[in-house]
């Protein structure tokens, strides 16, 4: 068995923050990731990081701006505290060596990004993620970080105590890809979740391979609510072949959207009369499907991003990084032919539920970046603001599981305090195949019924090996490639942009049947080193846990907002609706519930106001 | 699928015409005929791929503990072509629907995570942005030469990251404002493309020097002492020479034989041994000792 004090699952940029926060704390920190940290998704973020670094720009702007984003579904303690701590993050990167694209007099650029009030996104070139990937990777090796890359953390090592909030978590367990040696890691202080998002549920996603939802599906089994998971967002500009993301960068810097009748659709056909192309990514991602959807699209498919009118020099200082995906994915050249786009699923709003500290209601058990939920983005995330949340809230989740002094949470998590319960009836059984009888089979994880930490994760290596053992000696079945397909089909027709009640119902009576269909996964490839045919095996389960998550959520919420469009509810119900979906697995009874949204912040209450661009 | 013959047939036709035009016409004339006809031959060749609808892979195959893959070998597949589809999608698609045993690392599927450089045709490329339709057939490949296989596609990489590590491939001034360092656009410029690195390896597996050499540094981790070295924010006199004294050790710097092979390679269009050779003449002026 492994130990450390704190234990990161996940080497992307929320992961290598928290890590080096914990470490500065005293604490000794491994990071455990299925890749090499350097070849994270963090590093296809292309557009930027928002900071109020500016005169003329404050934090409370910021905040502002966040929360009119999220359509006030953001908690207002989350997102004061991303605005008030991301200035200082983006300065701690830059003195780490992060290759910032400069102004004339040296300091660091920004430029406007969609729903900002101030040009405050910050940016190396089209490519700030992979920078600020390789810049916190350089301070991991820096301070000697141990990291076990390319092991796959299987499932988290928590007791199992009647309810979660009593629960706490003592390790994980690890599955060594290259060897195959299945070992248990014990954490004395922490386990923190950086395992980035879910786009694999999806088969049009700018997300990698590995954005598998490991990190959902691990905290949800161990009594972790998903918070808002029906908000997903699709980006408005991915290329229509294989999904590659077009920076909103391009936007940002006067790119212009037009449909086949040569149209400015979005002034043309007023989606967003002040904004146009810059307003909020739901927004224009609508606009494009409709376009489309009423014949004005190209090929019925796509419509097109043009930046040619910004002239050379502009496009190859402040977004080469385009050119070159333009031209490698989709055969165009930025530079003399505008760019056909579609939306294309791009980020997870909703998450593992934490608190401002990271932490969740499980004791030990910490969350932050893309999986986690703390609620900062609420119904829509505005661009610019995934990285500032993976380094400021990674960093406090680092220190916080470190024993760094901190100030208490305000936001409340797990299934307590002011909540509700929901009491919509579900067509279609969602949870663990054949509950009633007790969990079975492949799928199975059963608790550990003792609290000594070293017997909480020996217990699970052994529920884990099981689980390995079943997989490898099934002679056939069905293979995950077939399931992994059949949920990707699912949730792209009737989990998309537009919803509708009859399609949201027909995904949950599909995700049913694909989950059955699991429990028959075999595993063909027999060899012990680098399977990568049980790795995906095992991750397709995640998959399924988190899609029905997202769709329990999509169905439940019976209005308009944000990036969650309803067919038949087609405003924003503030009076009932100012609140959070919370699916809890409930030991595979999952159980639907909501927390009020907090509006109060620092110095004032936000109100909600009617959102337009 | 070469179009070179058809090619200098169209040179030759060119050739007989009249004289009369101006040379410069001609050669336009020339050139806008070839580009013509390469657009209409690379047409002709995806709509003819599309018809026959299948690719012919040759993969490499190893396994250690499989009996039947201990001995290497080459499988082959067939996999329909859809236009635009490269050889990572290839690969992918003869995993999930004919051997899923069939092993590679891959994630972004946009040439920034760095994971799939292999062996395409003879010549180190990341399988992402390699467009099959601009690869010969059967399209052979293999992991990344001078490189242990773990199994199938799958290289060990570790030698790779501690050449990386060698190299103290971190910021290290202290010195720091309270706001931001300012640093001007020129040097920003200067450094830009030794920090467009992915780690993918091609350039360290394309090198001789490398392959005879297991200490040599090699390319990409020359190219990171070259991301700080150049970089005006780190500029105490001992770091600098600190890092030098890295770079013009006896497996350092020197060993390049400024074969061209890594730039060749490099998937991000890095001027890898022009950084490397200017870093010689930087060990060069601060008068150090070389080997």
């Amino acid at each position: 068995m492994y130990e450390h004090d704190v234990i990161v699952v996940g080497g992307g940029g929320a992961g290598l923050r928290a890590a080096i926060a914990a470490q500065e704390e005293g604490a000794d920190v491994a990071i455990v990731t299925k890749l090499h940290p350097v070849r994270s998704h963090t590093g296809a973020a292309e557009g930027g990081i928002n900071a109020a670094l500016r005169e003329g720009d404050d934090w409370e702007l910021h905040a502002y701006d966040t929360m009119k984003g999220s359509d006030y579904l953001g908690d207002a303690p989350a997102i004061e505290t991303l605005a008030q701590d991301a200035p200082e993050e983006v300065f701690q990167i830059e003195h780490w060596g992060m290759p910032f694209s400069r102004e004339e007099d040296g300091r660091v650029s920004q430029r406007p990004f969609g729903g900002l009030s101030f040009p405050r996104t910050t940016y190396a070139g089209a490519e700030t993620g992979h920078h600020l990937l390789h810049t916190m990777y350089e301070q991991v090796v820096k301070r000697g970080i141990q990291v076990y890359d390319e092991w796959y953390v299987m499932n988290l090592a928590v007791t199992d105590e009647e309810t979660p909030e009593d629960r706490s978590c003592h390790g994980i367990v690890g599955y060594d890809v290259q060897s195959g040696e299945i070992a248990g890691f014990k954490a004395n202080d922490g386990v923190i979740l950086a395992t980035g998002g879910p786009g694999q549920a999806f088969d049009h996603t700018t997300n990698a391979v590995a954005c598998t939802g490991d990190g959902y599906a691990m905290a949800y089994r161990a009594g972790v609510p998903m918070e808002d998971m029906e908000f997903v967002q699709f980006h408005p500009t991915t290329l229509p072949s294989t999904g590659v993301l077009i920076s909103e960068g391009v936007r940002g810097e006067g790119g212009i959207l037009y449909n086949a009748d040569g149209e400015r659709f979005m002034f043309e056909h007023g989606y967003a009369n002040n904004d146009g192309e810059l307003a909020s990514r739901d927004v224009v991602s609508r606009a494009e499907l409709t376009e489309v959807n009423e014949g004005r699209g190209f090929e019925d498919e796509y419509v097109m991003l043009d930046m040619r009118h910004l002239g050379e020099e502009r496009i190859v200082d402040r977004l080469e990084n385009i050119l070159h995906l333009a031209e490698d994915f989709e055969g165009v050249d930025g530079l003399k032919e505008p760019m056909p786009v579609k939306p294309g699923q791009h980020y997870e709003m909703g998450g593992i539920e934490t608190d401002e500290n990271g932490h969740t209601c499980i004791d030990g058990l910490y969350a932050a970046g893309e999986t986690a939920c703390v609620s900062v983005h609420g119904a829509n995330r505005l661009g610019g603001n995934a990285l500032p949340e993976l380094i400021v809230f990674g960093a406090r989740a680092g220190k916080h599981a470190a024993g760094g002094d901190m100030a208490e949470a305000k936001i409340e998590t797990g299934e307590r305090g002011d909540i509700e319960y929901d009491e919509t009836e579900l067509p279609y059984q969602p949870g663990e195949v054949g509950i009633d009888s007790g969990p079975s089979g492949v799928a199975a994880d059963g608790g550990a019924v003792t609290a000594d930490a070293d017997a909480v994760v020996e217990q699970t290596v052994e529920t884990e090996r099981e689980r390995v053992s079943t997989l490898m000696e099934r002679d056939e079945g069905v293979q995950h490639s077939q399931i992994r397909a059949d949920l990707q089909k699912t949730m792209t027709q009737n989990v998309n942009v537009f919803r509708e009640e009859e399609g949201l119902k027909q995904a949950l009576q599909d995700i049913r049947e694909i989950r059955e269909a699991y429990q028959d996964v075999y595993v063909d490839d027999p060899s012990r080193t680098f399977n990568t045919d049980l790795q995906q095996t095992i991750e397709t389960r995640n998959l399924i846990d988190v899609a029905e998550t997202i769709t329990l959520g999509a169905l439940v919420r019976t209005e308009f907002r944000g990036a969650h469009w309803r067919a038949e509810h087609q405003e924003r119900k503030d009076e009932k609706w100012l609140k959070h979906t919370l699916v809890g697995w409930n030991d595979g009874d999952p159980t639907i519930f909501y927390r009020p949204t907090i509006l109060e912040g620092e110095n004032k209450t936000y109100e909600p106001k009617e959102r337009s661009y | 699928m070469s179009t070179q013959v058809p090619e200098t047939e169209t040179e030759a036709e060119t050739e007989t015409e009249p004289a009369g035009e101006s040379h410069q016409e001609r050669r336009m004339a020339d050139k806008a005929a070839k580009r013509e006809y390469r657009e209409s031959e690379k047409k002709a060749e995806d709509e003819l791929r599309a018809a026959e609808e299948s690719v012919h892979l040759k993969v490499f195959r190893y396994d250690p503990e499989v009996e039947d893959k201990q001995e290497p070998r080459f499988d082959d597949f067939y996999v329909p072509y859809t236009k635009g589809m490269t050889v990572l999608d290839a690969l992918m698609y003869a995993r999930d629907h004919y051997d899923s045993s069939l092993t590679f690392r891959h994630s972004c599927r946009q040439a920034v995570c760095g994971s799939d450089a292999m062996f395409v045709n003879g010549r180190q490329r990341l399988c992402c942005k390699t467009q099959l339709s601009e690869m010969a057939e059967p399209v052979r490949i293999e992991p990344l030469p001078h490189q242990d296989v773990v199994k199938d596609l799958v290289v060990d990489m570790e030698h790779f990251y501690d050449q990386m590590h060698a190299v103290e491939p971190y910021f290290q001034s202290e010195d720091v404002p309270s706001e931001e360092q300012r640093q001007s656009r020129e040097n920003r410029e200067k450094i830009k493309m030794s920090t467009r690195c992915i780690w993918c390896g091609a350039c360290m597996s394309s090198c001789n020097v490398a392959a005879g050499d297991n200490e040599y540094l090699g390319p990409a981790a020359i190219n990171k002492a070259y991301r700080f070295y150049m970089d005006e924010r780190e500029d105490e006199e001992e770091l600098k020479e600190h890092r030098l004294r890295i770079l013009e050790q006896e497996h350092g710097v020197w060993r390049c034989q400024t074969q061209f092979s890594c730039t060749e390679v490099c998937p991000k269009d890095i001027p890898l041994t022009e950084h490397i050779q200017e870093l010689k003449r930087e060990a060069v002026k601060n008068n150090l000792k070389f080997w």
